[in-house]
């Protein structure tokens, strides 16, 4: 900290570009922090969900910041387009979007313990970035970062040829996890037509019948 | 110009450690996750920052496939949350709790 603080005195100068560097930096921090205590603070899901959209773009911001173009691109797409969009999914098909009752909770107490686990980490965390020798100097790809050419370019280079069995192992998980989700999310087959033609004749359940937008059947 | 590497790493720590709280703190299985991507976001800062860092492109080859498995991961997750919340209505995490046996 002290040592990022005294980069901070020397590097801000009155130099124009360096103070929109600390500007971009400032914003981008600022959002992706909101949003990060609004996903644990806020207590409706939706709004959290939404805060972690303000997360993902102010980190996106900060990837476009540090040249990272492509993933600062993907971060919004596949993130926010995406994986948020499914959040919001699910919480609109299971109806979960109530507040999160503050009922008496058996680990209530545990709450300061999880808070002070948190900190302990944070701290770990913050002493970890300052131990400056831990970089071996082994390259982890062929390609050096400030080289010629696009950052998409060398992004792809790299991924084809030093990565490409990764990338294609890759595929595979992709493919193992749209099967995993349709196994799970299906009802089982003891459950197949006969079921559904039970449910469809019985009353509706507790579960149905206190959710709310449920059309009385 | 850009700011300093270590401003980003402490940002990126902060925010883990936001994200950390959350999962030990919040009951909703959902917001729980939501925190879990929170934590993967700051690390792939951290992977960003030390690839611009030590000018190595490895750090953004490693964010590009921390993204396809945070893809995959929160498919089958979420699969996972629809199928315990058809079982039980409004499951919290504490609910979970069929091996305590």
């Amino acid at each position: 900290m002290l040592l990022a603080a005294s980069n901070a005195a020397s590097t801000s100068g009155a130099d124009l570009a360096n103070a929109s560097a600390w500007a971009v930096y400032a914003v981008g921090a600022t959002i992706s922090m909101l949003g990060a205590f609004g996903v644990v603070l806020l207590r409706n899901p939706v709004h959290c969900a939404l805060s972690l959209v303000m997360t993902i773009f102010g980190i996106a911001l900060l990837f476009i910041d540090e040249s990272a173009d492509f993933l600062a691109a993907v971060q919004i797409i596949v993130y926010g387009g995406a994986i948020v969009i499914l959040f919001l999914f699910v919480i609109m098909l299971l109806g979960v979007d109530r507040r999160e009752p503050r009922r008496q909770d058996k680990m209530r107490g545990l709450t300061p313990v999880a808070i002070v686990v948190s900190l302990v980490a944070l701290i770990s965390l913050l002493v970890l970035t300052q131990v400056r020798f831990w970089a071996t100097g082994a390259k982890a790809s062929t390609e050096a970062l400030n080289g010629p050419g696009e950052n998409v370019q060398k992004l792809g280079q790299s991924i084809f040829t030093a990565y490409l069995l990764p990338f294609e192992m890759t595929s595979a998980l992709l493919v193992i996890a749209v099967v995993a989700a349709v196994v799970l999310v299906r009802r089982g087959p003891q459950s197949g037509p006969e079921t559904q033609r039970k449910t469809a004749a019985r009353p509706p359940t507790s579960q149905e019948s206190h959710r709310p937008g449920t059309p009385v059947r | 110009m850009t700011v300093p590497g270590p401003w980003y790493l402490v940002l990126a720590a902060v925010l883990f450690s936001v994200g950390a709280t959350g999962l030990l703190v919040r009951r909703n299985i959902l917001v729980m996750y939501m925190c879990i991507e929170l934590m993967l976001n700051s690390v792939n800062l951290t992977f960003v920052t030390f690839a611009r860092m030590l000018n190595d492109l490895g750090g953004q080859d490693s964010v590009f496939f921390v993204l396809v498995v945070a893809a995959a991961e929160v498919v089958v997750g979420l699969g996972i949350i629809v199928a315990i919340y058809r079982r039980r209505s409004g499951a919290t995490a504490d609910d979970v709790s069929s091996l305590k046996g």
